[in-house]
């Protein structure tokens, strides 16, 4: 060694001094990232030495852990695939309640916005008949439900109880052999009977010829049979034939499309209008833009007084006639006013059903029976009567 | 200034030493130094001029010592290094290596010659230039152009200036 640096000394000394002043320029200058070229250069020069010694070190131990310590590997693959089968069924669990949660919250919502009394219910079982259409609900006679009410989802109408027991019902599903209601197309103009075939489509019996019906044209409860109240949605034509003596309508039922696990069953059922418009292309209310601010509100607008609703206009017709009575609101001193002579008529057709007094004050979603306590069992002609006459479905008269 | 064309590519190892006193290495140099920070500053057109390179070129040509020369441009250019707004090192890589160089050709030639003073004093100026470039471009990210034109003409008058500033610092050295 000594030797060799004796006879290239020269040389040696070059580079030693070059080197020294290199050392001293990568003290000075930073790269284009702001570090020191001297750190550069070092973790360059360090970087693969480390990576070696690290290589050497993993490889070291996982030879010893794979090859040496291999005896528990099956074991604890074993233990790892029985977990992650629990996972997954954990995952498919939350899915299905996540599942039943929306269902339940789209319940909700369609409850809130009916104004007809209905009552949730959830389909725990099938009939046991191949052929039967019936499904049974967690709802019975001890919690109001009847035989012959109607039973719909939010998409549209999907039986009719046909047996109430005091824990469950018996729903006969529209697609029956034996379901049978009154229909009534979109525009008001055809009137039918929809029956079901046993197969996934519906049809819309005794329908003249001379009528016109289109493919996807929508139908709805025509409330003409007593058990739907008008205007819930039952399906879609999806094909009209010309046959005699009547038409041949095959309608899709949309409240069974989405299968059938939460339904409501319609305790009190309430007329409504038929929508302008299919249940799936609703027009969207879209509010008016806000004021501008930089102009002044107009003094019409300022001093208009609130606009009042068609209950608050009965409100008062009916205050207006018990105070020219002399009677005083909430004293209970008087006898009760004589609202006879008012002749106010709703706006809407049919009218509302007058509830009776006591019915009043329940809540939607309490038992529908007479408040009276009576033992009286109702019958389906005289609920019909009464829906006929516009009582409550869950109202006795006899 | 005497020797024939034949005696200029001999071996200069067994002809006379040039020996100088002790001040004329510190003198000089830091004479080159000031003459290439002050002069510019008066006199812009100086500019091209690279006096310190001249003086590590002459200085290692003429002691025939590696190692001398190495220090001798190693020193000269971390002073002109100190001097300058360039991190210190930059003239003293490139004229470390000149010194070296010079001092190697001088150790197998005679450098008295005009003719090979005024070639190695242009040579080396290039070398001296380009040699900057490559660092500037690799140690300090710069792109400065690659004006070899420039270079090839101020090498020449460098060389030139070069020929008469040897002859003057021939008048410094004492044979041994």
């Amino acid at each position: 060694m000594e030797s060799f640096v004796n006879r290239y000394r020269n040389l040696t000394i070059l580079l030693l001094v070059i080197f020294a002043q290199f050392l001293l320029l990568a003290v000075q200058v930073k790269n284009d990232q702001d570090v020191r070229i001297i750190r550069v250069w070092t973790v360059t020069a360090v970087t693969p030495f480390a990576r070696v010694v690290e290589l050497l070190r993993g490889g070291s131990v996982g030879f010893f852990r794979n090859y040496i310590l291999l005896h528990d590997e099956d074991a604890e693959n074993r233990r790892l695939r029985q977990q992650v089968g629990q996972l997954k069924l954990e995952n498919v669990f939350l899915k299905n309640e996540l599942n039943t949660a929306e269902r339940a919250k789209a319940l909700g919502v369609f409850q809130a916005r009916t104004p007809s009394k209905t009552l949730a219910a959830t389909v725990i079982g099938t009939g046991a008949g191949s052929n039967a259409k019936v499904v049974y609900v967690d709802a019975g006679s001890a919690r109001g439900v009847e035989r012959g009410m109607a039973v719909v989802t939010p998409d549209g109408i999907v039986g009719k109880v046909i047996a109430a027991y005091p824990t469950a019902s018996e729903i006969l599903l529209a697609t029956d052999a034996d379901f049978a209601a009154g229909v009534i197309s979109q525009d008001g103009g055809v009137r039918g009977t929809l029956k079901g075939q046993g197969t996934p489509f519906l049809k819309v019996d005794y329908v003249p010829i001379q009528e016109k019906v289109q493919v996807g044209q929508w139908f709805y409860t025509s409330g003409d049979d007593r058990i739907f109240p008008r205007g819930f949605p039952v399906g879609v034509v999806r094909a009209v034939r010309d046959a005699q003596p009547f038409k041949e309508i095959l309608v899709d039922p949309v409240g069974l499309q989405r299968g059938l696990e939460d339904v409501l069953i319609i305790t009190q059922g309430v007329h409504q209008d038929i929508p302008p418009t299919p249940v799936g292309d609703q027009p969207v209310y879209i509010a008016p833009p806000p004021p501008d601010e930089s102009k002044p509100a107009s003094p019409a607008a300022a001093g208009a007084p609130p606009p009042i609703t068609e209950a608050d206009k009965l409100r008062l017709e009916y205050q207006a006639s018990g105070e020219a009575q002399g009677h005083k609101f909430g004293s209970g001193e008087s006898g009760p006013p004589d609202f006879t002579g008012i002749t106010t008529t709703l706006p809407q057709k049919p009218a509302l059903p007058q509830k009776p007094a006591p019915a009043a004050a329940v809540p939607a979603d309490a038992d529908p029976k007479p408040a009276t306590g009576a033992t009286t069992r109702t019958t389906d002609s005289t609920r019909h009567s009464n829906q006929a006459n516009g009582e409550p479905a869950g109202s006795t008269k006899r | 200034m005497a020797y024939s064309s034949g005696r200029m590519l001999l071996s200069q190892s067994d002809g006379p030493v040039s020996r100088f006193r002790a001040w004329v290495f510190i003198v000089v140099p830091l004479l080159a130094i000031l003459f290439q920070v002050y002069v510019p500053l008066f006199f812009p057109f100086l500019g091209f001029l690279e006096m310190p390179l001249m003086v590590v070129v002459y200085l290692s040509l003429t002691q025939r010592s590696q190692v001398g020369g190495i220090l001798t441009g190693a020193l000269i250019g971390l002073a002109q290094d100190s001097l300058s707004k360039n991190p210190l090192g930059m003239f003293g890589i490139c004229k470390t290596l000149v010194g070296y160089f010079a001092a190697s050709v001088g150790v197998h030639f005679n450098v008295d010659n005009t003719f090979v003073r005024l070639f190695l004093s242009f040579l080396f100026y290039f070398f001296h230039q380009t040699l900057y470039w490559v660092m500037q471009r690799m140690l300090l990210a710069q792109q400065p152009p690659f004006d070899y034109q420039s270079w090839l003409l101020f090498g020449a008058l460098n060389a030139v200036v070069g020929v008469f500033l040897f002859h003057f610092l021939d008048k410094l050295r004492a044979a041994v």
